[in-house]
């Protein structure tokens, strides 16, 4: 069978030295993780691996020896290294030799009680230890369902390199009975500014777990729970974000350490996110307080609040005249548009009313866009909730009575019929009726046939109304959502460190000779950005469409009211 | 060693194959498609411009050139970068795994590794495709449950499109790789 081996590229100019490392028999793969140099002493060596295997729990072990001579090849040190074998008795034993500075090595095996008397095959695998300890392997998310022993030989490597860290510690300028060679050697690496970071978290971590527990503490504090407070909270979509920021705020500063990859990059996430949509309020605050367009804005609101009224009455003319050429019910009409004419006319002396104090109003609540720009855009999309306002109440107003007409019609099209909606066994039943009863009916399904274009177009144009504000919210909604939900972090360190992020590995043929192994180079294949935004998308309390195409229609048609966009909070109805 | 040999893809354009044999359990198989031919560029970027220089002349307006140019040049690098595929290739290491590559005209390379576990076989299927019937060759994954059963079919070559006869190359060529794994006993 073909013997794999696993050699970390750092350990290449190596001086010579027994091999470390781990051997998969089932994959008949041998992982070599680092190399002893001499003078060493057997006996401590083995010690020290049974510490080492202790610790990571991997059966770490000596696998062969590495000879890197510059001069000729000389007899003895083969001989040497071949008594290796007996002392440490693996099976097979792997002798790895480099001459001078060829890139050709030759790699033999020595098996005592082999079965096969033949040579076998042996490929030489290089890899770069550094990257493949700090990568994390992301399976192919429809693997959820694979049991344990049919984990992917690769990911077995990888955990083997991963969790021999404490192997890494020492090296070979030491002092110390055994001196190894691996990727340390070139050089150790550590960030000062990342350990200074790392200490000073700890303290910070506590202030903030304490000043959030003093935050959710009011909160939650019977006074705010009140109706109609209560009701007021939760229409406002700007609690509902503030409410979701503070969670994140109290998953990031809670003191247990991450315990797997994905809770670490849950975290990294929720801090880059926080942090940039912060940045990015106070670069819009800035903005907006710079020339004072704040009150510019405030200045505006009125005017345009006015202009919208005056539109809504001219509309209100035009439907009480004859609309698109329809001839509607002259009564109907008058009353129907006076009663909405009146309510605009109330409204607009509302907003005039709190017109001095909308300046004042508007700069308090543009300070709070330091909170984060969701934060801003939601206080936008509910500035417009309130202010269109009256177009809901329209649309309400509507959508009752046409509602009542419509379920009138249908019942007494069943009277008219003869026929009956049975409430208790849920169906039509015939039924008798008396004559002034069918009398009465036949008129009151008249009057109702004749009065229902009116009233359906008030409806039809209020509710045209009423979704161009819901479109506009949701798209203001959608916004939102792709910046509470968007890993910014994953997304850096896939461009920056994409080796980190592994979907698999690649293999590239490097230059053969003939009569030596076959070398090989694994990278990492890195996952794409697609996979990175699915694989650690942040999870929102996100409003996507309650209802099909086919159930809004069907709503709108009977005059039902609509809520387009389900909260994951909101009861099933 | 290497060897290249010419083949004619389904539609009809000129592929090449090429073979290496880097060891006993090592082979690598590239089909290389033909290269972006200068004639076509230019012809699509003059139609580009002669059409945008007809805007300008009806409109007067110099944005309908600069955003031609613009719109060339994205166009472009989102051809070579994402469309055109020159060479895609197999490389198949008996014992460690199936190395799927697709080089794009830009340089970009696109990698998937199959591990020989998951490989149950390489085969060659038919398809209907548009009007015609084409052959193509496929990797069958093996289903984790199901020991008779594919999970998963990974075609191969699907920009180049050989024909029959390179195919059968291609097949023989991974089928004396794969057979070595069915000699030599299985220790798990």
């Amino acid at each position: 069978m073909v013997l794999k081996v696993f050699f970390p590229s750092c350990c290449s100019s190596a001086d010579s030295g027994i091999l470390i490392g781990r051997w998969i028999s089932e994959q008949n793969s041998a992982v070599i993780l680092a190399v002893v140099h001499f003078p060493f002493i057997p006996v401590q060596v083995k010690q020290y691996l049974g510490e080492v295997q202790h610790v990571t729990k991997v059966s770490v072990s000596v696998l062969g020896s590495w000879s890197n001579s510059k001069q000729e090849k000389e007899e003895s040190l083969s001989k040497f290294l071949e008594d290796l074998g007996t002392i440490f008795c693996h099976e097979p034993w792997i002798q790895i030799s480099k001459e001078g500075d060829s890139k050709f090595w030759s790699c033999s095996t020595l098996q005592k009680h082999s079965k096969s008397p033949q040579e076998e095959e042996i490929i030489l695998v290089y890899y770069d230890q550094r990257k493949v300890m700090l990568s994390h392997l992301h399976p192919p998310l429809d693997t959820a369902g694979q049991r344990a022993e049919d984990a992917s030989k690769l990911s077995a490597i990888f955990d083997t390199v991963a969790r021999s860290q404490v192997l890494f510690m020492t090296d070979r300028y030491d002092e110390g009975p055994i001196k190894l060679t691996h990727w340390q050697s070139e050089g150790v690496e550590a960030s000062i500014i990342v350990e200074l970071l790392k200490q000073a978290s700890v303290p910070a971590c506590m202030l903030l777990t304490f000043l959030l527990s003093l935050l959710s503490g009011i909160c939650r504090s019977r006074v705010l729970k009140f109706w109609p407070l209560s009701f007021l909270w939760s229409k406002l979509s700007t609690c509902e974000q503030l409410g979701h920021r503070l969670q994140h705020l109290q998953v990031i500063s809670s003191n247990k350490k991450a315990q797997n990859q994905n809770q670490l990059m849950r975290k990294a996430n929720i801090f880059v996110s926080l942090l940039i949509d912060v940045a990015l309020g106070i670069l819009l605050m800035s903005w907006l307080y710079r020339k004072n367009r704040i009150g510019h804005l405030a200045d505006t609101l009125i005017p345009v609040a006015d202009h919208v009224a005056e539109e809504l009455q001219d509309l209100l003319q035009w439907l009480m005249g004859a609309p698109a050429g329809l001839k509607m019910n002259r009564a109907l009409d008058q009353v129907l548009g006076r009663f909405f004419l009146y309510h605009i006319h109330l409204w607009i002396s509302y907003i005039h009313l709190l017109s001095p104090f909308i300046e004042m109003i508007l700069w308090y609540v543009g300070l709070s866009a330091c909170l984060g720009l969701t934060v801003a855009l939601c206080i936008l999309s509910d500035i417009l909730a309130l202010l269109t306002f009256h177009i809901y109440c329209f649309y309400v107003y509507g959508a009752r009575l046409y509602c009542l007409k419509i379920y009138g019609l249908s019942s007494l099209w069943r009277l008219f019929r003869g026929k009956k909606w049975n409430v208790l066994r849920q169906r039509v039943d015939s039924c008798s009726y008396d004559l002034d009863q069918l009398f009465i009916g036949t008129l009151l399904f008249t009057i109702l046939l004749f009065l229902l274009p009116t009233t359906a177009l008030y409806y039809l144009v209020f509710t045209l109304l009423r979704l161009l504000v819901v479109i506009v919210q949701g798209l203001i909604h959608l916004l939102v959502d792709l910046i509470d939900s968007l890993p910014l972090y994953s997304l850096i360190l896939r461009l920056c460190r994409s080796y980190r992020l592994a979907a698999g590995v690649k293999f590239r043929v490097l230059e053969q000779q003939d009569g030596k192994p076959l070398r090989l180079l694994m990278q990492i294949n890195p996952l794409s950005y697609g996979g990175v935004v699915q694989t650690y998308r942040l999870p929102t309390y996100s409003c996507y469409p309650r209802d099909s195409w086919a159930s809004l229609c069907k709503k709108l048609f009977l005059g039902e009211l609509i809520y387009p966009w389900k909260h994951k909070g909101d009861k099933q109805n | 060693m290497a060897e290249e040999r010419r083949f004619r893809s389904a539609s009809g354009v000129p592929i090449t194959l090429r073979r290496r044999q880097h060891s006993a359990s090592c082979r690598e198989l590239a089909v290389r498609g033909p290269r972006l031919q200068l004639r076509s560029l230019s012809a699509a970027t003059s139609a580009v411009w002669l059409a945008a220089y007809g805007l300008f002349a009806l409109s007067e307006n110099s944005m309908v050139l600069s955003a031609a140019i613009f719109i060339t040049l994205i166009g472009l690098i989102i051809y070579l970068h994402f469309v055109k595929i020159d060479q895609e290739s197999l490389l198949v290491i008996g014992s460690l795994g199936i190395q799927v590559t697709s080089s794009y005209a830009s340089g970009k390379e696109s990698t998937i590794f199959i591990e020989m576990g998951q490989v149950k076989d390489v085969v060659i299927n038919e398809a209907i495709h548009m009007q015609k019937v084409i052959y193509y060759l496929c990797i069958l994954l093996q289903d984790p449950e199901d020991p008779q059963g594919v999970s998963e079919v990974v075609p191969l070559f699907q920009s180049s499109k050989p024909r029959l006869d390179c195919l059968i190359e291609v097949y023989k060529s991974c089928q004396e790789i794969l057979e070595q794994r069915k000699t030599v006993p299985q220790s798990n």
